[in-house]
């Protein structure tokens, strides 16, 4: 895998208004590379309106987006685009083309890195060998290799969405945004995919941001929480600084606990190499 | 004995039915039924006027209809391999004619789909052309190309083609608007150019009903290409009205044997492909 280090990514007083209602307010945050973000908080709270400002899906009404040199909030035209194409989408849903080889689903993510007549063969789905060695790195990757001439939707929930990560590493991104990444994964699955994201945020150095609604999975496996509550940033630190308290603050109860801690793969999974090599 | 909980006698007693709950009367829709039926009689009675539906002439010309029958029981062998020809450039027709239908429908439905119309213009336009397409019959169009190119084939194959290229273009952009939002999502956010995206996120989701609508059409292509013959577009057609208006019952009776004996094998041989689609 080639270390892609993501630049760090700096909110600087990001607001979100729609008319009169305001989605997300005057939010500062500067992220290192190589982080694994957990954004936390009730639903409507702005988690999904902060991943579609920093995907740039949305424009912010007011604030900078500091990224690699530029400020985000500030792109249109040819480089907003260009944005898009650095950022990794992870899905609740997936979104892989069911009825895709799952190889085929890996290799769309090449796509926008394709130049001159290779974009052109791609339509016919002939791809280089460098890509195609690339695409078969990436499911290796993920523990999937032994799957890669199968149909898509003949996987697991769980594996589909490690394809979709391996998708996202072959497009070779600047940064990983996950919307929801485990919410329709069962906890044994929803575990596995965590540690693959947790993964590729320490060893491909990239930052993974993904907004999660189950406290326990961002506790276990984020390096930090954001915790988001109407709109406002009410906390921001490490997993051992989330307590009960500040629980409270960010979803104005006492959460139930809704994960046995039992059922997490705590350790790294065996098909991952170890993190240390 | 300790009494614990309440006694009851059903579940729904359990649920405490309601006794103040007034459900309302059952409404007669008597009145409306019959009001529809009048309606629909008169309608149908006003048409029967118009198209002068008398049914009783079926009998009267019973002597007529006898000796039709006659001749229809009896078919003719002599020209069987001049027909048995004509059946084979029929099949050609359709061929072709759903091979440039086929042509026609992708550019026409995938800008008339309006999940993936560039603009809401062209989506219009795509659309109304192939409205237009789909509305003038295929004879219509065949009487205007056996002026344009000649009797023949070739014009039959061009009237088909053209009217079925507004049908299939027409399901292929409904099947379009039905597909999966998130799965071309899941493409054009890998930084795809919008040809990749069709490529990759949409084709593979409607490719199999494509298929399935175009050998649907196929075997209805066949069945108008066997009469489209009438009107000078070539094939079998012409020798059917050929011998009907020239009241050869006995060769009318071979050709509509072999169309039928044609139309059956070429819909057991298409169900069966597209059965290997789905």
């Amino acid at each position: 895998m080639d270390t892609v280090i993501s630049p760090t990514v700096a909110l600087d007083r990001v607001t979100k208004r729609y008319g009169r209602t305001t989605a997300l307010d005057r939010i500062s945050v500067a992220i290192v590379p190589g982080t694994f973000v957990a954004v936390i908080g009730r639903s409507g709270a702005g988690k999904t309106t902060l991943l579609r400002t920093l995907s740039r899906a949305i424009t912010p009404t007011d604030g900078t987006i500091r990224f690699g040199g530029q400020d985000l909030a500030a792109l249109r035209g040819a480089a907003l685009r260009a944005h898009r194409g650095r950022v990794g989408m992870i899905y609740q849903q997936f979104n892989l083309v069911r009825r895709l080889r799952v190889l085929d689903n890996v290799l769309v993510g090449r796509l926008g890195r394709l130049q001159s007549w290779r974009r052109w063969a791609a339509l016919a789905r002939r791809f280089s060998d460098a890509d195609r060695a690339v695409a078969f790195r990436c499911l290796h990757h993920v523990g999937l290799l032994d799957r890669v001439w199968q149909r898509t939707d003949t996987l697991s929930g769980g594996e589909q969405q490690r394809v979709a990560i391996a998708k996202i590493l072959a497009q070779e991104p600047a940064l990983v945004l996950g919307d929801e990444p485990v919410a329709s994964l069962d906890l044994m699955n929803g575990g596995l995919v965590m540690a693959t994201l947790r993964d590729v945020a320490t060893r491909a150095g990239l930052t993974v941001i993904a907004t999660l609604h189950h406290v326990d999975y961002a506790r276990r496996y984020a390096d930090r929480i954001l915790g988001l509550r109407d709109g406002r940033l009410v906390f921001d630190g490490p997993p051992e600084a989330l307590t009960d308290l500040a629980l409270m603050d960010v979803f104005g109860e006492f959460p139930e606990r809704d994960v046995p801690a039992a059922v997490f793969p705590l350790s790294t999974p065996a098909w991952l190499p170890s993190v240390a090599s | 004995m300790v009494a614990i909980g309440r006694v009851v006698t059903s579940p729904l007693s359990a649920l405490g039915a309601d006794a103040e709950l007034r459900v309302p009367p059952l409404r007669s829709h008597v009145g409306r039924h019959v009001g529809l039926t009048v309606l629909l009689a008169l309608v149908f009675a006003a048409a029967a006027h118009v198209i002068e539906l008398r049914p009783l002439e079926l009998f009267r010309d019973a002597g007529n209809i006898a000796r039709f029958l006659r001749g229809y029981l009896n078919p003719s062998f002599a020209h069987v391999g001049e027909y048995a020809w004509q059946c084979v450039v029929t099949v050609c027709i359709a061929l072709w004619g759903t091979l440039l239908a086929t042509l026609i429908s992708i550019p026409l439905g995938l800008l008339g789909a309006r999940n993936l119309a560039p603009h809401p213009l062209v989506y219009l336009a795509a659309r109304r052309a192939m409205d237009l397409l789909r509305a003038v019959n295929e004879f219509v169009f065949a009487l205007m190309f056996v002026t344009a190119v000649g009797l023949g084939p070739f014009a039959g194959m061009l009237a088909l083609g053209i009217h079925t290229g507004g049908v299939l273009g027409k399901l292929l952009s409904e099947t379009i608007e039905s597909i999966d939002p998130g799965q071309v999502e899941g493409v054009s956010a890998a930084g795809a150019t919008r040809l990749q995206t069709i490529a990759f996120g949409v084709v593979p989701q409607v490719l199999p009903n494509f298929v399935s609508y175009l050998l649907l059409r196929f075997e209805s292509d066949i069945r108008s290409a066997s009469v489209i013959g009438m009107v000078g577009g070539g094939g079998i057609g012409f020798y059917l009205w050929d011998t009907i208006r020239a009241f050869n019952d006995r060769e009318a009776a071979t050709v509509i044997l072999l169309i039928v004996a044609m139309v059956m094998a070429v819909d057991v041989v298409s169900s069966r492909i597209r059965r290997l689609t789905i």
